[in-house]
């Protein structure tokens, strides 16, 4: 079996990410309850009369992905692998509202087509003019981690060379407006700083797109090994010890070996402490990081989480304000990520320096 | 195997509905839509309170319809693979679907601002929420369990991948399919497209009117050669190629020379280590769009050439099911191998001018020992799954 590795990293995000000479230089702060995602120039990256018609997501993907090609030096690739957990939201809120308002009549096409799932992966395939695997994962928090699986296996295998695999979610205003009456985004403005203490509900809703080209050969500048993930529909909270330490047995390495364990916490008072249970016990002399506070939640966060990682290992320096405890790194060879959404789908994801 | 579609609620019923040739297509009656009169759909009649009460769900329960479908097709799985313990091997789950809880969704739109009892489907909202279910009723626990939609291709895919877990190691045992109900967002969303036929489809034909929207869910148990071998089990049939392409021609729909369906075919050939000329039979995609025949029928020349094996849409039948089509459809194959018979291509009546190939459009029983099965969707996402008989 080969080995995987990530060999290009392209953002768009709540911080300015998209500029991979930088590294959280600057931090965009927010007072909100949702932030949306810093536009890049987008003329930089697309022809003008095409980004008009292209969704949010389709905008911010095209970009990390361009970012993330070009950095690799890479015209196409042998598979484009998306997750997803909502799609183009905003053109499904679009076309649903029309059908209801309107009561099915005049409708066009346009926002049907693009509220398809798979659009941001079949636009991708489109710009590219890459007639291989295409596929598009939907399961809410691990829809990126499901990508990078399926990437994963076909790197290992030796069935592709080189894939493109990324998560991308936009906000979308009726979708803010019900879950902020179920208290699935906090009810009031939250500072960064203060993400972790609120005390309430919810999360603080964003969305992003992070692409990465994944390779089974290694160059001077690939970024890191992704190692493993692996995906759990259910854990409980007292399960979560020992799946951790499973994923850790599995690929011959114990807690001494993890250099910085990165957590997916979101400030929601109801959830945070699945992370707690790692944070707290079996990893409470490791030192930890989390992004959320820099991304906020949705549901392919965590591909900002692996963007962070990714970044940590090759500049080999863990930026002050993702820390989450006060031990000091000694090394940055081996991370874990851990991540789920309101107790569901976890996630743990391992990436090592090359 | 499960399967629940608007020929049968089991694949005992769906198999004894493909032989007599008789179709579920119908005037949609569980939606209230003003596209009723236009269009001719493939629903299942067992409504949503008679699955409740079938499944056991408490009243409080926040199951959309195709969770309530998956669920329904997914234990007639289990159940079938005789499968008593579905913790004794690591077994996963993938599921496509591309409505999800669309029909709430759609139901309570507005109310879910202001009306309490609706909210328990915004958890729904999202594409997962339906696999997580069917998780949950199968009793799939601290495993990998996840969803793709690739549109029309959906379900293809997901046995795609599952073969693939299975093939690297990662699980022992995957079940692997898709679930849609039928939605208003769908029917007004192929109704813009032009693509809805206002009267029963008809695959392959010159005068073919667009296609029949259906709604249905169906499961097949993927296990390893180890797991086979240690319990004993009778293999329904081998998954024996797989392969995804992309057309990479437009959004949505098939370039006119069928690239991609070209290159998922040959992909799915050579993964099986087949020459074209073993393939028995093709479970076409055959949707009855003027665009999908043509592009899959070049397809089908491009890869087999002058020898063009025998071949049928079912989509007649259950009507285009979407995100699970390509899962019914690897039932059919299977089923087909297993009886050693191809379904009808039903409606057909006049040969498309383009080119010179004609499906079978009466049942025929042959021995097979190959089926290779199509599912081309929105995004230009081209996937071919291949069974056989034979390891």
């Amino acid at each position: 079996m080969k080995k995987v590795y990530i060999q290009s990293v392209g953002s768009v995000s709540a911080q300015r990410t998209f500029d991979n000479n930088e590294f959280l230089n600057e931090i965009t702060e927010y007072h909100a309850n949702v932030i949306p995602a810093i536009d890049p120039v987008y003329q930089d990256y697309i022809p003008p009369a095409a980004a008009r018609r292209m969704a949010k997501g389709i905008k911010m993907s095209s970009v990390a992905s361009k970012i993330a090609l070009s950095e690799a030096g890479l015209e196409n690739v042998d598979a484009i692998i998306t997750g997803t957990g909502m799609g183009c939201l905003r053109d499904s809120e679009k076309f649903l509202s029309a059908i209801i308002d309107n009561k099915e009549e005049f409708l066009t096409p346009t926002s049907f087509i693009q509220s398809t799932h798979n659009t941001v992966g079949g636009q991708i395939a489109l710009g590219l003019g890459c007639k291989g695997y295409n596929f598009t994962y939907v399961h809410s928090c691990i829809s990126f981690e499901s990508a990078m699986i399926d990437a994963k296996m076909q790197l290992e295998l030796d069935e592709a060379t080189t894939i493109l695999v990324g998560g991308v979610d936009e906000l979308a205003d009726h979708t803010i407006a019900i879950h902020k009456v179920v208290k699935h985004v906090k009810p009031e403005a939250v500072s960064m700083a203060n993400l972790l203490t609120s005390g309430t509900e919810g999360a603080v809703f964003s969305e992003g797109a992070n692409f990465f080209i994944l390779t089974n050969e290694k160059t001077k500048d690939t970024y890191a090994e992704l190692v493993a993930v692996d995906t759990f529909n259910t854990l409980q909270k007292g399960e979560l010890a020992v799946a951790a330490l499973t994923v850790l047995l599995e690929n011959n390495l114990s807690v001494n070996d993890i250099d910085l364990l990165i957590l997916g916490n979101n400030g929601d008072v109801v959830f945070d402490d699945y992370y707690s249970v790692l944070s707290k016990e079996v990893f409470s002399e490791t030192p930890q990081a989390y992004y959320k506070h820099l991304s906020g939640e949705f549901n392919t966060a965590s591909s900002f989480g692996f963007w962070l990682a990714s970044k940590i290992l090759k500049t080999q320096s863990v930026p002050t304000v993702v820390c989450l405890n006060d031990l000091k790194t000694l090394k940055l060879d081996t991370i874990l990520l851990y991540n789920q959404y309101r107790g569901q789908n976890h996630s743990f994801t391992l990436v090592r320096k090359c | 195997m499960g399967i629940i579609s608007a020929i049968g609620n089991n694949v005992a019923e769906n198999y004894d509905a493909l032989i007599i040739g008789k179709k579920g297509i119908s005037r949609i009656s569980k939606i209230d839509t003003i596209q009723r009169d236009q269009i001719m759909v493939g629903e299942i009649a067992t409504s949503n309170d008679e699955l409740i009460g079938l499944l056991g769900l408490p009243p409080e329960n926040n199951y959309c319809r195709t969770a309530l479908l998956g669920v329904v097709a997914a234990k007639e799985a289990i159940a079938d693979a005789q499968i008593t313990d579905i913790k004794k091997y690591r077994t996963g789950l993938i599921s496509a679907t591309s409505v999800g809880g669309m029909d709430m969704t759609e139901r309570y739109y507005y109310d879910y601002l202001t009306i309490a009892s609706t909210q328990k489907y915004i958890d729904g909202h999202h594409a997962g929420d339906s696999t997580q279910k069917v998780a949950e009723q199968l009793g799939i626990e601290k495993s990998l369990v996840t969803t793709i939609s690739t549109a029309c291709s959906s379900a293809a895919n997901s046995i795609m991948l599952g073969a693939r877990l299975i093939k690297s190691g990662k699980l022992d045992r995957v079940v692997v399919g898709g679930a849609d109900c039928l939605s208003k967002f769908t029917i007004n969303g192929f109704k813009t497209l032009m693509i809805l036929s206002d009267t029963y489809s008809s695959p392959f034909d010159e005068n073919r009117k667009g296609l029949n929207l259906g709604e249905a869910a169906a499961y097949l148990v993927l296990e390893s050669d180890a797991v086979v071998k240690a319990e004993n089990k009778k293999v329904l049939a081998y998954v024996k190629g797989y392969g995804n392409a992309n057309d990479a021609y437009h959004q949505t729909a098939s370039s006119d020379f069928g690239d991609g369906a070209t290159l998922a075919m040959e992909k799915a050939l050579m993964v099986a280590g087949y020459k074209a000329s073993e393939i028995d039979y093709i479970n076409a995609h055959g949707t009855a769009t003027g665009n999908n025949d043509l592009s899959e029928g070049r397809a089908i020349i491009n890869v087999f050439g002058s020898n063009v094996p025998d071949f049928s849409s079912t989509k007649a039948y259950t009507g285009h099911t979407l995100a699970a089509a390509g899962a019914i459809e690897a039932v059919f194959s299977v089923l087909a191998l297993q009886h050693n018979v191809i379904f009808p291509n039903l409606n057909y009546k006049t040969q498309m001018k383009e080119f010179s190939i004609t499906p079978q459009i009466t049942l025929k029983r042959k021995e097979l020992k190959t089926v290779l099965s199509n599912s081309l969707g929105f995004g230009g996402n081209c996937s071919t799954v291949i069974f056989s008989k034979e390891a």
